[in-house]
Order: C-alpha cells, then structure tokens, then sequence
C-alpha cells in the first residue's frame, strides 16, 4: 500500500463529499473513518483504485453518521444532492482546504491537527503520537477546531500566511512517532505549490527543501546536535539542496520578495559554502537587513548579530549583541559563542553554562554542556 | 506491577549535593553520561518497565489566585530554593525491590573521572488503584 497515494486523496475525498452535499465536519469524520478501515482491511485485501473505494466507504461511513445522528435527534432525514460543480476541481477543493484548516479563529495547535488530518490524511493516532499527548486528548483538540469552524465561511483567496504558518510549524515542531512530520510538511507544501503560484509558497518550499537536506548532518551517532559550522558537510543531501536552490531562484526572480525566500536565500547561502570558512558572510548579513525590514523581529536581530560576528568579527558582533534584550532565548548561547572566538574562554565558558540552564529542549541544552566542558577541560 | 517515580533535582540540601556540576567535567565524560543514560532508558524499554520521562527547565514561576477579576499574582523564580526537580523517570516494576534497584543503577551513571555520580533520587511510589475486592 502506497501510503502518499491514500493520503493525497483525502482531502479530494473530502471535497467529493462536500459537492454531494456533506457538511465539512461530517464529511471529514467519515473520511478518517474510512481511512482507518484502509489501514485494516487494503494490507489483506488492496482495492484496484483506491481513490474510489475510499469515496465508496466514505460516502457510506458518512451516511451512517448521519442516519445515527437523525435517529437520535428524530430530526428530519437529510436529502443529498448528487450533483457536481463543473467549474471546480478536486486541485481546488483541496486547496480550499488548506484555508479552511489554516482559519485564523483556529489556535496554531488545532490549526496543524485539523491540517494534518484533513489534508494530511494522518490519523488521530498518528498525530497524537507525533506530538507526544494522549490520543483522546489530540480528538478532542480537532472536533473543537471543526466545531469553530461550523458556519465560518471561506471566504477564498484566504489568507496564504496562515497557510504558510502552518505548514511552517508542522516542518518546525514534530516530536516523535512513525510519522516523519517534516517530511509530511515537505509533500504537503509540495502539493500546495503545484495548486497555486505564489512566490512564498515557493519560498517556503525551498526553505523546507534546504534544511531538510541537512538533517542527516545534524545529529550524532549518539543524539548530540551538531552545529552548522561542525557539521559534515558531505552528508548534506545536494539533490535537495539543488531542488530547493533552484525553486528559490524562480520564485526571487518574480520580485515579489517576502519572508520565507528570505530565510531560504539565507540557507542557501550556508548550502552553497563547501566547507565553513567559505560561508558568504557579508551577504548573509544583507539578507538578515532585508528580512528586519520586511518582519523586525528580535529572533532575526540575534541571527543577524551572529552574522555580524562572523562578517566583521566578534567585537562586532558583541556590540550588534548589546542592543538586544537579554532575555531573548538563546541569547546566552550567541553571547558565549562570540565570547569564545573573541578568546574570552573563561566568560565564554560560564555563558555556555547560564545558557544552558535555560535551554528550551535536551538537544540544545546537552550541546551546550559539552560546550562548557570543553572549554573548562582545555584549563 | 507497581509504577514509580525517579525524581531528579537541580538542587538539594548541601549534603546531598556533593558532586562536579556537568559543566566541569570533561567533554568526553559528559558523553558516557548521556550515553549511560540512553541505554538504561532502552533496556527498560526492552523489559517492559519504562514508562516515561520528561525533564523540567530550572527556571520556574509560583502562581497564585488573587481574586475575582484580578489576573494570578506570580512570584520567583527562588534562586535560594532548597529542592528544585529536575525531572523524573517513570517506571513500572514488580516490586518496591526493583525499584531500589534500578534507581540505584541510575544513580550510578559516570560523572567526573568516569566514577559514579552518586546522585541522590527521589523514588516515590504512584497512588494506586483502589482494589475490586475490598468491600
């Protein structure tokens, strides 16, 4: 069973159901019902086409729902349309829902459950597993998302930033679990970008593209995090570097620049440089000036110091530093690192340790112990 | 089966307090830490007694009620606090005798000179189940 080819029809699935007439939030419950009897049933018994048996069992999962929920209201039987729209296709459906996932009423937590399943095609279970909490609890956060939903209307083109966001934030934030979420936001963001011309759709794609083809370098044989200037550099995948440098290329062309081609052009350059000494520094450095007038943001200003220390060197980077609040995560850390090439090793040293106390995750915060240690060790 | 919890902490009375803070030690022991640490997690998942473990940033805030319509007054975080939890492995074991046991392997993770830390856990036992057969 080709898990990409069931999932990608999930959410066309859901359009279907919707032209007959369903209601969104029914319609979407019958197709994960659906979904989850694929997953039971296609390893025996693999249907010729999948996409039409997955209509078939979700048209009659949906019928059962609604058959259960008359009975038990004795409300009026529903009558359903079988028509179709000629003028929309299941390409647009899917990217309605898209939108309709994204909905800015909808918190990000519920936002990226409800993607993920609705156009994502993951299970409950799944997605429960992937963030680390209960399954009843992940159920609970989507049925609500679908009950703020409920008489929203969509009122297309949405707003693609939250799209963006959102896809963004399943890339970014996926814990553990069977499921590869970057991956699944690569492919997700990949089925978006064939739907729609937008150079941030692009942007972000390559962004994805580039930083995913550094993962294999990141992490130890034993789980330590391994910095970009340490990482091997021959690990890094150059297809997908070469695909997400490419899309960016065409998207930068159209002019139209925003924030995720920035961050994109910005790991690009890293991607470019052969070893870590060839890294066009003061380049990254005008692409961090582009992006704080496009979006000034306090995490971008400490990134930008960080280039600044390599551009122009550590006491640059200790004075772009200094007008900065303190309290920025990962502060500490930069102001260690800098510390460190300044040759400053006994404050440095110190500022690893206080960084590390307030690391936000193990990785960082075991990374920055060993960076402690080491410079302790070396007295 | 019974479920406990190992407590880690940050800080404890100064008598059970007595070992290198990681950052003093070499890079190279902190790596035989963790690594100690990664295996002991994953034999316990092969006999069936790992629960679960989650471990706590040492900076925290107290939060309080502060009545009607008022937003929680907060205070802290308390630098000179005695005890702060790290955080904690849960297990599920046949006896309070295991439980010894296994909390004494993790107390025997390599610290500096690749020596035991010694480090002090806190193992308390979960409430349980209230039994079918008691009334």
């Amino acid at each position: 069973m080709n898990d990409d080819e069931l999932r990608n029809a999930v959410p066309i699935v859901i359009g279907i159901l919707e032209r007959r007439g369903a209601d969104f939030s029914t319609a979407e419950d019958a197709v994960q019902d659906a979904l989850i009897e694929a997953f039971r049933t296609w390893p025996v018994n693999e249907p010729r086409d999948m996409q039409g048996w997955l209509i078939t069992v979700a048209w009659r999962k949906f019928l059962d729902r609604v058959r259960a929920e008359s009975s038990r209201s004795a409300r009026e039987e529903h009558s359903f349309a079988l028509t179709t729209d000629a003028a929309t296709t299941s390409a647009d459906d899917t990217v309605d829902l898209y939108f309709l996932c994204a909905h800015p009423d909808l918190s990000p937590a519920s936002a990226v459950a409800l993607t993920l399943r609705a156009v994502g095609g993951l299970t409950t279970r799944q997605i429960a597993e992937a963030y680390l909490v209960p399954e009843a609890t992940m159920a609970q956060r989507i049925s609500r998302a679908k009950r703020t939903l409920a008489g929203r209307r969509l009122n297309r083109p949405g707003n693609i930033s939250a799209v963006l966001t959102v896809l963004y934030l399943v890339f970014n934030e996926g814990y553990s679990g069977d499921v590869d979420l970057a991956a699944e936001a690569i492919r997700l963001t990949r089925v978006l970008a064939a739907s729609i011309d937008h150079p941030e759709v692009s942007g972000l794609l390559a962004l994805m593209l580039i930083h995913h083809a550094r993962r294999e370098a990141r992490f130890s044989a034993d789980g330590g995090l391994i910095t970009l200037g340490e990482q091997d550099r021959s690990r890094w995948d150059s297809h997908l570097i070469a695909e997400g440098i490419g899309i960016l290329q065409t998207a930068l062309a159209r002019e139209e620049l925003d924030e995720f081609q920035v961050q994109a052009a910005i790991a690009a350059l890293h991607a470019d440089a052969q070893r870590v000494e060839d890294t066009d520094w003061p380049q990254i450095v005008e692409w961090y000036d582009e992006l704080l007038r496009l979006h000034d943001s306090p995490i971008a200003s400490l990134n930008r110091a960080v280039a600044i220390g390599e551009a122009d060197g550590p006491a640059a980077g200790l004075a772009e530093l200094r007008r900065l609040d303190d309290s920025l995560p990962r502060y500490f850390a930069v102001e260690a690192h800098l510390r460190e090439r300044a040759g400053d090793d006994d404050v440095a040293a110190k500022l690893y340790a206080k960084a590390a106390a307030k690391a936000s995750n193990l990785a960082e915060r075991d990374h920055l112990v060993r960076q402690a240690a080491r410079l302790n060790s070396e007295h | 089966m019974a479920k406990y919890l190992m407590l880690k902490h940050y800080t404890m009375a100064p008598e059970y307090m007595q070992y290198t803070p990681m950052e003093e030690w070499t890079p190279d022991e902190v790596d035989a830490h963790m690594n100690y640490m990664n295996a002991f997690v994953d034999r316990l998942k092969e006999t069936g007694e790992y629960i679960g473990s989650e471990a706590l940033s040492p900076e925290g805030t107290f939060v309080r009620y502060d009545g009607e319509g008022k937003p929680p007054v907060t205070d802290g975080p308390f630098a000179e606090t005695k005890d702060l939890i790290a955080g904690g492995m849960i297990i599920d074991v046949e006896s309070y005798d295991r439980a010894l046991e296994l909390a004494g392997e993790l107390s025997a993770a390599p610290g500096a000179g690749g020596e035991p830390i010694r480090e002090w856990l806190e193992l308390r036992p979960f409430m349980g189940v209230t039994p079918n057969t008691t009334d």
